[in-house]
């Protein structure tokens, strides 16, 4: 693959007090690929997925959007650019069913005077939803009902389809296979996969190496808060990468 | 949205649930439980007492002596679905009534719809005012709810008796007392229509609205909130207003009611609210909650302690009966949020009474 990155970031440093999290990571991602970002605890791929999110910002380095240098001040900044994440701890609204969680904070409201006062376009926002999951093949099976009485792999499911159903660029899902099941874990994979064929990125965080060799298209190792190699998922191997995580082996430095 | 917005689905069809199912999950709402309740507790005072309990004057008295706590128990319904809480409704009724009563006998005579009308802005404008620094000390301050709340409590009645040197006022307009406050259309009384009209409004704002959406989203989850870019904390602040704006109003409707400012009257009434509020199926830990069941919530009470007098039932039992009601309200909350977390699967009562309860959730 040769196309331009939709999203990078170069020499990005970010510390916290005295601890270095970031010493210079680089990142870049294409469109329609899937990328992993892999490294050992403290490797510092948390804090690069947030600041590539705009929860924060870097000291330094730079972020650049289609090859555009861009800042991004808050979230909800990176989301505009067509870019979401889904976290760790999924950040559904418990209480509320899969569609009010799709389109929470984004709302669509009904046109003129009852739009202002409040009211919302339910029907319509009910419709599309559902068709949204339907189409990333997201197997919802209670529309209805609040998502805190679905499993696991439900609200991952949920929590994945709704970032997928926003975004236009980029999707940064964080360990979104941690605590599911082995049915359930192919069913996300699945969906990632469903994702990239939309044209989007996907950049996936896991610490399970066999994952992250099935689905993506290249794997980014991090150490001591740098990208210390890129592999091509075809051509490596669950060794190589925990060496290259570990540093017993020697990457290709990234470029 | 990418690309949905296209097809209008087929869905539509999908969408409408059998009646028969619609009605099982109905009756499953807590709300709907409770609404049976009071029926049941109706049905026994009817047939105990057919002349004197079962009698439309009867009912108009139980909806008014509901009114009042309807009013605050709207925006109470709204603070504990944000997971907060509000003690301070009953001082701030005070407070603004108070306020209210003085204002008006400072425009001309104190009598006209000239000072009723100014009585009436001053008194929602003290509650509102009230209703924000609470929000503000909760939302931004990040204060806890019931230290704040607590602290206006205390706060508003002290202020209240300071104006007052503690001795009530009673001077209210006449316009506004044959009105709201005894006045009647086609035998509803005044104070049950503005009632009526404020929980009609809090259940379409609740249930209908994005400001309703967004409350019980910050209650269910404000950090998930935080990140779809929801400004929680002016949510926060718009809820704990709306209560206060309330307050406000129910302190005109106890003044027009009462032809008094009821100081030493309302030190409890915050525990009344909030004990209807729960007993209506709110959650205490946010996230769920109805603006109906609150008022048939409050009517419970109402209905034991008029029952209670009609036959001659020492009143006392009625704060037995309903502090029981409190504590079963609050466990089938409990049972619901541990059947949640189960994933949705529903123990058969007997070997429900052997599971621990969860504390997660």
């Amino acid at each position: 693959m040769n196309t331009q990155p939709v999203y990078e970031a170069r020499d990005i440093v970010r510390s916290y007090g005295s601890v270095q999290a970031l010493q210079g990571a680089s990142f870049d991602v294409r469109p329609g690929e899937v990328c992993s970002i892999i490294g050992d605890n403290g490797a510092g791929k948390s804090t690069l997925v947030r600041i590539l999110a705009g929860v924060e910002q870097p000291d330094s380095g730079e972020l650049r959007f289609d090859g555009e240098a861009t800042v991004l001040s808050s979230p909800t900044d990176a989301r505009r650019r067509g870019v979401e994440t889904v976290f760790q701890d999924l950040a559904l609204a418990n209480h509320l069913d899969p569609i009010q969680n799709m389109y929470l904070g984004r709302e669509r409201m009904k046109p003129g005077i009852l739009g202002k006062l409040g009211f919302m376009e339910r029907s319509a926002m009910r419709a599309d939803g559902r068709q949204a999951f339907e189409d990333l093949g997201a197997t919802v099976r209670n529309y209805t009902g609040p998502v805190g009485g679905m499993s696991g792999g439900q609200r991952q499911a949920i929590a994945v389809a709704r970032a997928a159903a926003w975004a236009q660029n980029v999707i940064f899902l964080d360990e979104p296979t941690a605590a599911l099941g082995v049915v359930q874990t192919r069913g996300v994979l699945d969906l990632i996969r469903r994702i990239r064929d939309r044209g989007i990125a996907v950049v996936l965080i896991s610490h399970s190496m066999p994952h992250v060799l099935e689905v993506s298209d290249r794997v980014h190792v991090m150490r001591q808060g740098r990208r210390v190699a890129v592999y091509e998922a075809a051509q490596s191997s669950v060794e190589e990468l925990v060496g290259a995580m570990t540093g017993a082996l020697d990457g290709k430095e990234a470029a | 949205m990418v690309q949905t917005s296209v097809r209008p689905a087929p869905a539509s069809t999908a969408n409408q649930v059998p009646f028969t199912a619609r009605l099982a999950s109905g009756l499953k709402a807590q709300a709907m439980q409770i609404v049976l309740v009071w029926l049941g507790i109706v049905v026994l005072f009817s047939v105990l007492s057919p002349e004197a309990f079962f009698d439309s004057n009867n009912f108009r008295n139980i909806a008014i002596s509901v009114s009042i706590l309807a009013v605050l128990g709207v925006g109470t319904t709204f603070i504990i679905v944000t997971g907060g809480i509000d003690l301070s409704m009953g001082s701030v009724l005070v407070f603004s009534g108070v306020v209210s009563s003085m204002s008006m006998g400072l425009v001309g005579d104190g009598q006209g719809w000239s000072s009723a009308v100014v009585g009436i802005g001053v008194a929602l404008l003290s509650g509102l005012c009230w209703g924000l620094l609470n929000g503000f000390f909760v939302a931004k301050a990040k204060v806890p709810p019931m230290i704040v709340t607590l602290g206006t409590f205390g706060a508003a009645l002290g202020l209240a008796q300071v104006l007052t040197g503690g001795i009530d006022r009673r001077a209210v307009p006449d316009v506004l007392v044959d009105t709201i406050g005894f006045g009647d259309v086609f035998g509803v009384p005044g104070l049950v229509i503005v009632a009526a009209c404020v929980v009609v409004f809090g259940i379409v704002l609740l249930r209908r609205t994005r400001f309703g959406l967004h409350t019980s989203a910050v209650g269910s989850n404000a950090e998930g909130c935080r990140r779809v870019g929801i400004n929680v904390e002016r949510q926060l602040i718009k809820v704990y207003a709306l209560a206060g704006l309330l307050a406000g109003l129910a302190g005109l409707l106890n003044l027009t009611f009462f032809r008094s400012t009821t100081i030493a009257g309302h030190s409890l009434t915050n525990l009344d609210v909030i004990a209807g509020v729960v007993i209506g199926g709110t959650s205490l830990f946010g996230g769920i909650g109805t603006v109906f069941g609150t008022v048939v919530g409050l009517l419970i009470p109402a209905t034991l302690r008029n029952g209670f007098v009609i036959l001659g039932v020492e009143p006392y039992w009625q704060q037995v009966v309903v502090g029981a009601f409190l504590i079963l309200a609050v466990y089938a909350d409990q049972v619901r949020r541990a059947r949640a977390v189960r994933g949705g699967s529903r123990p058969r009562r007997f070997f429900r009474l052997f599971t621990h309860h969860r504390k997660d959730s």
